[in-house]
Formats: C-alpha cells, sequence, structure tokens
C-alpha cells in the first residue's frame, strides 16, 4: 500500500470512526446515566437516514431535511422516553432487553409501511459534492471530510455541553449518584427526557449525514447497532471518552482489515474487543 | 440489579398435572395430526429444547445471554459438514459430535464472558454471537451467506428418521429427557448453586464457591443442550443458513423463555410453542381495505412483545400461577 491509498484508507476510518461515535456516544450516555439497554438505538440511525431522504425530497434542500430532521428526531426522543422509556429505568436488564427488541420489529414495520421497502439514494448537496485530487487517478469526496467535520463539530459540543455546562454538571452529578442530586432540587426526570433526547438526536443525525454516503435501505440500522455495542463495551459504558478512542479503534481495525485481510474482516472488529475483555473486562475507559 | 420478577421454580400441583395432560396430547397427536402438522410441532418441541437451555442461564443463574443463538447454529452447520455427499451419516456419532462443538464453543466464549456482569454480558454475548455469524456469513468455505444443504437424515439403524412421525417421537423423547434432566439438575447442589448465583453472587462467593467455574460450567452445558436443539433443526428442516446463528434468533429464544415464565423449563417449553404459534398466527392474518396485516407480521409480534413486557413479566406460567393462586408457589 502506498502513501495516497494508505493516506485515502486513514481518512475513511477515521471518517467511519466519528460517525459510530455519534451514535456510541448516545447508546453508552444512556447506558451509564439511566442504566438502559437500548437494542433499538440503531432503529434511530434508520429513522434519520430515511428522514433525510424523503425531507430532502421534500423541501429540495438537504441542509432544511437536516434541520426540520433533527428537530423531528428530538421531538420523538422525548415522546418515546414520556411514553416508555421513563417506565423502564429501574427495571431488569432482560425486560429492557425486550423491550426494545419489541421496537426493533414496530420501528422496521412502521418504516415498511410509511417509506416501503426499496433502498435509496440521497443526492449529495451540490456545494459538496467535488473531489480533491490526490493524484491523477485518486481523488477524496468533499462529502467525506464535511461529515467527519460535522461529527466532529459535535464530539466538540458534546464534551462542553457535559464538562463545562451547568446541564452538564447536573447529568454528570445524576450518573454518579441519581437520588442524591433528586434531593438537591434537581429535576432528574428533566434531566433523564433530555439525555435520552439527545442520544436519540446524535443517532439521528448520524443516519442524516451518512444517507447520501451509505444509501438508504431497510435493516441499516442492526449492523450499525453491533458495531456501536462493541465500541461501548470496548470504551466502557457511561464513558464518552472511551467510546470516542474506541470508535476511532473499531474504524481504524475495520477499514484497514477489510484492505489488509479481507477474509476475516468481519471478524477482526469482535478479536480486538475479546482482547480488550481479556485484559480489562469493565473496557478501556471505566466510568 | 433488582430482583422484579423471582422466577418460578416449583410448580403448583394443578399446573404440572395441566403439563401432564399437554404431554400426553402430544404423545397421541401424530395418531391424529396430518404431516403438516407434525413437522410443525416437531419443531415446536426443537425450539423449546433451545429455550430450555438457555433457562438454564438466565432463569437459573441470572445471566440474560443475548447471543444464544451461536450454538444452536453451530451445532446445524456440524451436522452439515459431518453428513457426506452421498451418504446418510450414523446419528450415534454424528450427535455427540455436534453437541461436542457447541459445548466446545460455548467454553471458549463463555472463558471470555462470564467474568463480565450485568449490560456487559449482554452486549459481550451478543458480539461474540455475531462475530461467529460472520465466520460463516463472509466465508464461501463455510457456505457464506446461502448456508448448506443436509442431503439426508442422520441414520439411527434402529429407527427410520426419515419417517416424519419416528422422527417426530425422538424430538419429543429428547425433549422429555432434556426436560427431566434440567428438572433434577435444578436441585442437585450444583442447581441451587446457579440459583444462588443469580440471587446474590458476592453472597456466593463469599460462602466458598468458585462462581466463576460454576458459571462457566453452566454456559457451556447450556451451549451444549442448544447444540441438540440446532442439529435437531438441521436434521428436520435439512437445511442450516447463517440466520440460525443471528440476533434475531438469539432475541426469539430469550423472548420464548420469557413468554412462558423463567426458571423451571416447563415455562420455557411453554413459552416455546406460544411463540412458535404467535409467530404462524400472525403471519397468517388476513387483507384487510388493500391492507395485508400478516406482511407486517413484525409489528404484531413488535407490539405483542412490548405489551408482554409491561403487563406480564412472569409470562404465562406465571399468569396461571397468580390466577391459581396457588399456596405451594412462594417457596423461596
Amino acid at each position: 500500500m502506498d502513501f495516497i491509498n494508505f493516506l485515502i484508507q486513514l481518512l475513511n476510518s477515521v471518517q467511519y470512526g466519528l460517525l459510530l461515535f455519534m451514535l456510541a456516544a448516545g447508546l453508552t450516555l444512556i447506558f451509564g446515566i439511566m442504566g438502559v439497554v437500548n437494542l433499538a438505538h440503531g432503529s434511530f440511525y434508520m429513522l434519520g437516514a430515511y428522514l433525510a431522504w424523503s425531507l430532502a425530497a421534500l423541501t429540495q434542500s438537504f441542509t432544511m431535511a437536516i434541520l426540520i430532521g433533527t428537530v423531528l428526531s428530538v421531538l420523538f426522543g422525548l415522546f418515546l422516553e414520556w411514553l416508555l422509556f421513563r417506565h423502564f429505568y429501574k427495571r431488569d436488564h432482560l425486560d429492557q432487553v425486550l423491550l426494545t427488541f419489541g421496537l426493533i420489529y414496530v420501528f422496521e414495520e412502521m418504516r415498511s409501511i410509511l417509506w416501503g421497502d426499496d433502498v435509496h439514494g440521497v443526492t449529495i448537496p451540490d456545494a459538496l459534492s467535488a473531489s480533491i485530487p490526490l493524484t491523477d487517478t485518486l481523488s477524496y469526496p468533499v462529502y467525506r471530510l464535511f461529515m467527519s467535520g460535522v461529527c466532529l463539530l459535535l464530539a466538540l459540543g458534546l464534551y462542553l455541553l457535559i464538562s463545562k455546562t451547568r446541564l452538564g454538571m447536573k447529568i454528570r452529578a445524576g450518573a454518579f449518584n441519581h437520588e442524591m442530586t433528586e434531593a438537591l432540587g434537581v429535576n432528574i426526570k428533566l434531566i433523564h427526557a433530555l439525555v435520552f433526547a439527545l442520544g436519540v438526536g446524535l443517532a439521528t443525525i448520524a443516519g442524516m449525514v451518512a444517507a447520501p454516503v451509505s444509501s438508504v435501505y431497510p435493516n441499516m440500522g442492526s449492523q450499525v447497532l453491533i458495531m456501536c455495542f462493541v465500541v461501548v463495551v470496548i470504551g466502557g459504558i457511561g464513558s464518552v471518552k472511551g467510546a470516542l478512542i474506541a470508535a476511532l479503534l473499531v474504524g481504524l481495525v475495520d477499514t484497514f482489515g477489510k484492505v489488509l485481510l479481507p477474509q476475516v474482516a468481519g471478524m477482526l472488529v469482535y478479536v480486538l474487543m475479546a482482547l480488550v475483555l481479556l485484559y480489562k473486562p469493565e473496557g478501556l475507559f471505566k466510568n | 440489579m433488582s430482583d422484579t420478577r423471582a422466577p418460578l421454580e416449583t410448580l403448583p400441583r394443578s399446573l404440572n398435572i395441566l403439563l401432564a395432560l399437554a404431554l400426553l396430547t402430544l404423545a397421541a397427536f401424530p395418531f391424529v395430526g396430518t404431516d403438516y402438522y407434525l413437522q410443525v410441532v416437531t419443531r415446536m418441541m426443537i425450539l423449546a429444547i433451545f429455550a430450555m437451555s438457555l433457562d438454564l442461564l438466565q432463569g437459573v443463574t441470572g445471566l440474560v445471554s443475548l447471543g444464544h443463538a451461536a450454538y444452536f447454529g453451530v451445532a446445524g452447520y456440524a451436522l452439515a459438514f459431518f453428513t457426506p455427499a452421498g451418504e446418510p451419516i450414523s446419528l450415534w456419532w454424528s450427535l455427540p459430535a455436534a453437541v461436542g462443538v457447541s459445548a466446545l464453543l460455548a467454553l471458549i466464549i463463555g472463558f471470555l464472558v462470564v467474568r463480565t456482569h450485568g449490560i456487559y454480558f449482554i452486549m459481550v454475548t451478543m458480539a461474540f454471537s455475531q462475530m461467529v455469524f460472520y465466520a460463516f456469513f463472509d466465508n464461501k468455505a463455510l457456505g457464506g451467506s446461502d448456508g448448506v444443504y443436509i442431503n439426508f437424515k442422520p441414520e439411527a439403524m434402529l429407527f427410520d428418521l426419515e419417517n416424519k412421525t419416528t422422527f417426530y417421537f425422538f424430538t419429543l423423547a429428547m425433549m422429555l429427557v432434556v426436560y427431566l434432566f434440567l428438572r433434577r439438575l435444578l436441585w442437585s447442589p450444583f442447581g441451587r448453586a446457579l440459583s444462588g448465583i443469580r440471587v446474590n453472587e458476592h453472597r456466593m462467593r463469599a460462602l466458598g464457591f468458585g462462581t466463576f467455574g460454576h458459571k462457566l460450567a453452566a454456559f457451556t452445558l447450556a451451549g451444549a443442550l442448544a447444540g441438540l436443539a440446532g442439529y435437531l433443526w438441521g436434521a428436520q428442516s435439512g437445511y442450516v443458513n447463517p440466520e440460525l446463528l443471528g440476533f434475531h434468533m438469539s432475541a426469539h429464544v430469550i423472548m420464548m423463555v420469557i413468554l412462558g415464565g423463567m426458571g423451571n423449563f416447563a415455562g420455557a417449553i411453554v413459552g416455546a410453542f406460544s411463540f412458535e404459534y404467535l409467530l404462524h398466527l400472525f403471519k397468517d392474518l388476513p387483507e384487510i381495505a388493500g391492507f395485508h396485516l400478516g406482511k407486517h407480521w413484525q409489528l404484531w409480534m413488535g407490539l405483542f412483545i412490548v405489551a408482554l413486557v409491561i403487563l406480564a413479566p412472569r409470562g404465562i406460567l406465571g399468569l396461571f400461577a397468580t390466577l391459581l393462586k396457588s399456596k405451594e408457589t412462594g417457596h423461596e
């Protein structure tokens, strides 16, 4: 592999890692703060992609699609939290697994009824459709850089929100000691609802931003969900920093695995997880 | 983890009588049922063995495995690769060998996963089974995404498994043997130790039990029994594909155990039968006003699961026990 190819693969792996981080961050926050296993998290990614596709067709503008889609997904997250998840924070993990598995089926069929079972493409907006030429034959699409940029910005925003704002302080306090935080007068229910909606929002944005590259298809949430589980396990539950590092690591292993060892590429990430588990059963960054 | 749902270990006598009647019905069924329904019920019994194997982990030991299908599917694949192209394979060595393959896989994965707890255990079992899934899905040598055909049913010499009625009774016998074995195990010192681990693992360790070894043994045994079910599945359907190892299969079997009621193995059987019945029911829903209800069976199944978790967390047998209000329950 020469340097240019290496560079392209490296950019791809970082972009994939950052995308995984967007999903894993929400997942790990919801795990860490509310103690909920959410198997349906991948469905939000799918929802995002389908929203991007239908809203872009409706409004004729990718930017508008993303803005409206984000608002809709946050509202949807708040609604779901109010209707179902709120009642499951204190329940057994088994109940949570069942509930969210049932929701996967519900979401998949709602998708099938609303949007059909066909594969769709989303066109890249004109402003971002260019490619940066690297050599005579190889180039790198601007849109992929844009994706990485969006993800990085959101990761930075998330970091600032959690570690520098008053709301973030309350979130961290709630994760640390639920009852004590509530006793101090913090509306923990509202915090939970916001964290859940934040997780849904991040996953949906990831889906919307990824739609032009990955295209939009049924069951697109399942595979990405399992990758996110791996990221969360490697990073350590509840740790956003861990999720970021683990996501980049998984992105690297997966992308370079596919190029260098295509025969076993599907398994490499899980081997990585097994190795981490052997030495650090609670992930790299235990919270 | 809060123990909101103490599993029902002892069944009230009235429930035991009902179960015995159900067994008699199963034994009499081949004399009245058609070939098609014979196959449907055989499949239900195979899934019942699978569900019982998971119940050992989920209901007894308190380990929620979201990757149990891996051990089920691998034994089916083992049968597929053991069977030569032109002739059947002997049941007497291929069955133990396939079960052994599953047990070995469960031992290796179990060694890594039983050291984790709670949410980690759920996610890690799922991820490892996904690894097994991709090992088969990505490799043409292992059948790839299309799967592998098994042209001949295993050859048993004493009886003919190609005969659907014989296969039915063989599966029924297997189900009964597994049930009696697991019931016996539940009340053995080993089974009591597993129950203790579910209730309070730290205390068990303080009492001097090596909980790692106990959990690993339970995980391996559950894998082996899942393998028995997978072998029978492969033999019955004559075809294995990666879906048997997949995430949905794992989630379905969890649901079967919950649906019936955990921790007593009878519930797993009831759950497997009910779940398969519901699946058929939802898939056969009619078309109303141009909207094909049966095509969207996942929606009804999904809503049913959500309703089940909210309304009846102790499953069908739990409901029965509550309705019967027997004094024999609440043993613990």
